[in-house]
């Protein structure tokens, strides 16, 4: 606003000029050093994760660590194996990944294509508050609501399980999955949907084949980030996935995903010692994996814009 | 000349931030180090918070990498004080004497793990060895304890626990007992939950769940089982009676050592451990107090 000079003002223009520059020069150093804060930051913690976790290579060889099934940080001595933790996260996120992705891209068809401009602008406000609750909340609920339920349901011994994590996990990405694939439909162009409407299409159909497959990349990109979220997220899974430390070969069984191993682990962990290196380890590899789905996710929808880009 | 100074000006903010936040710190007083037992580490903290409330020149750090870490400092003389969940061994206090480091045993807590299950459970006690046995997962049905026909769902705390590890060495794999075998391991059934409480809230919702929890975790929903050293004592229910009275069999001192008898703001900071206000932390955290 600084910068605007109105016609009737009475100040020199030279003073404006230099309160101007002044305040520019002031808001561009710090918006520097923010900008270099965000990148030390990352660089710092790649750096920290790579020195706290290799080390854990040479008491366990990689193969054994990644494949290993017996995790007994605490023993004498400790033997490090996270196959388990993967396997869970796998079941977790996989059945997140199957409750969100259908409820979730078929409520951004409806917001896009469907409803009204005033549903949209009630609802769209709504599913951000669901993104907001923090996850400690989420795994309360999980604990206190839905794992009874799913344990009667199933007739499980026990609600604590994958199946529990992943519904709540699915609610937690459901908010990313809508808000980015709504978009992606709302930048579908018209011309397609009248190219469509033209030929004879219901809007069914024009939804199914034309809408939906044009906005299949920024679809995909939503579904990817959903799932990022559910691989990282930490609070709920500790809470509600049970930390069994078996292979899980049903989602119905209690299990331990990696961040909660990460997180039930580290309290007591002595610095520098080899569960500390471990437990960095499997930082390490979650964030590699994360980063991996991120960055796919990015790639992907990077190709959605330039596709309608004209 | 003025683009410099914008660029100098929120690093000299930082430094002068830096510079004050080390001035801070570097205040004399007097430290005290608490080093060992990881299930002491919780009381100790309290303890030390409470004390440094009163003492705002002291200044206490707890770490708690387990016993034998601690006693291994106090041989080395790194440490004021260790604290430990295990008695100090003689070849420790031989080791320990070389050094000219004269160990000083100060009991300041016990600790007795209950086991509890629903209260619609009919089991009322079990062994140590079939405790065990529930925890490896060779034992999976109530039926075989003489309980219903129903899967046992075994929980314990994470790795993060010092009772984690408690509870394996002295009832997975039963220390102390003929039948010890150090080879075995939680099976990979045993839900490992982050906290006591959670333990404890499962257990009240599930007639097929059984828990450890410290003593003073015990609610009215839950029933505490009487615990049988072997197969011919008799049951032994926990409670600060039992656990004082050495009766009950999971239960154990919480121990402090320091070299000599403690001197100056270390005894100042003991007697306060050991004085009513300091017991009644022990309660709160959940083990029992001494009297």
């Amino acid at each position: 606003m600084l910068g605007k000079t109105s016609p009737i003002t009475v100040e020199p223009v030279e003073t404006l000029r230099r309160r101007w520059r002044l305040g520019e020069k002031l808001i561009e150093s710090w918006i520097f050093l923010a900008g270099i804060l965000t990148i030390v930051i990352l660089l710092g913690i790649i750096a920290l994760l790579l020195k706290e976790g290799l080390p854990a290579f040479w008491y366990t060889p990689p193969w054994e660590f990644l494949f290993g099934t017996k995790w007994y940080p605490v023993s004498e001595p400790p033997t490090f194996g996270i196959t388990s933790f993967f396997v869970a996260t796998l079941w977790v996120t996989l059945v997140a990944t199957a409750i969100s992705v259908p409820i979730g891209v078929a409520c951004a068809a409806y917001l896009a294509e469907v409803a009204p401009a005033k549903v949209r602008e009630t609802v769209k406000p709504i599913i951000e508050i669901l993104a907001g609750i923090p996850s400690v909340v989420m795994g309360f609920i999980g604990l206190m609501l839905l794992s009874p339920l799913v344990q009667s349901v199933f007739d499980l011994n026990t609600g604590l399980s994958g199946l529990t994590a992943g519904i709540m996990l699915s609610l937690m990405s459901l908010p990313i999955i809508i808000s980015v694939s709504e978009d992606a439909l709302r930048a579908v162009p018209d011309d397609f949907r009248e190219a469509s409407y033209a030929l004879g299409a219901t809007k069914w159909e024009t939804i199914r084949h034309v809408c939906i497959p044009g906005a299949i990349s920024g679809i995909t990109a939503a579904v990817m980030l959903g799932v990022g979220r559910a691989i990282g997220e930490t609070m709920t899974v500790l809470m509600v996935a049970g930390g069994a430390l078996a292979v899980p070969v049903s989602p119905t069984d209690p299990m331990m995903p990696v961040t909660a191993a990460i997180a039930s682990g580290i309290g007591n962990a002595v610095r520098g010692g080899l569960q500390y290196q471990a437990l960095f380890a499997i930082g390490l590899i979650l964030f590699i994996l994360t980063l991996a789905v991120n960055l796919t996710a990015d790639r992907v929808l990077e190709r959605q814009k330039r596709k309608f880009a004209r | 000349m003025r683009r410099r100074l914008f660029i100098v000006l929120p690093v000299v903010v930082v430094v002068a931030l830096i510079v004050i936040i080390i001035a801070l710190g570097g205040r004399g007083g007097s430290s005290i180090k608490i080093i060992g037992s990881n299930t002491v580490t919780p009381l100790s903290s309290v303890w030390a918070e409470e004390f440094m409330k009163t003492h705002p020149d002291v200044s206490i750090a707890v770490s708690g990498p387990g016993s034998g870490v601690g006693i291994a400092a106090l041989i080395n003389d790194t440490t004021d004080i260790c604290q430990a969940s295990r008695k100090i061994k003689q070849t420790e206090i031989d080791q320990a004497e070389a050094n000219g480091v004269e160990p000083y045993e100060i009991q300041v807590a016990t600790d007795a793990l209950s086991v509890v299950v629903h209260p619609s459970n009919p089991v009322s006690e079990l062994t140590v060895v079939q405790l065990s046995c529930i925890y490896t997962g060779e034992i999976t049905n109530w039926q075989e304890v003489g309980g219903n026909d129903t899967p046992i769902v075994a929980i314990s705390r994470d790795t993060n626990s010092g009772t984690h590890v408690f509870f394996k060495e002295h009832v997975v794999q039963m220390q102390g007992l003929p039948t010890e075998d150090k080879s075995l391991e939680y099976g990979g059934d045993v839900l490992m939950l982050p906290s006591t409480e959670e333990g404890v809230s499962q257990v009240a919702g599930n007639p097929n769940a059984i828990f450890y929890p410290g003593l003073g975790y015990v609610t009215e929903e839950v029933k505490p089982l009487a615990i049988k050293q072997i197969v011919d004592s008799i049951g032994v229910l926990p409670s600060v009676q039992t656990a004082l009275d050495g009766t009950y069999p999971i239960a154990r001192p919480l121990l402090f050592y320091t070299d000599g008898e403690p001197t100056e703001v270390i005894k100042d900071f003991i007697d306060y451990c050991l004085s009513s206000e300091g017991q009644e932390k022990v309660i709160e955290v959940g083990y029992v107090p001494l009297e």
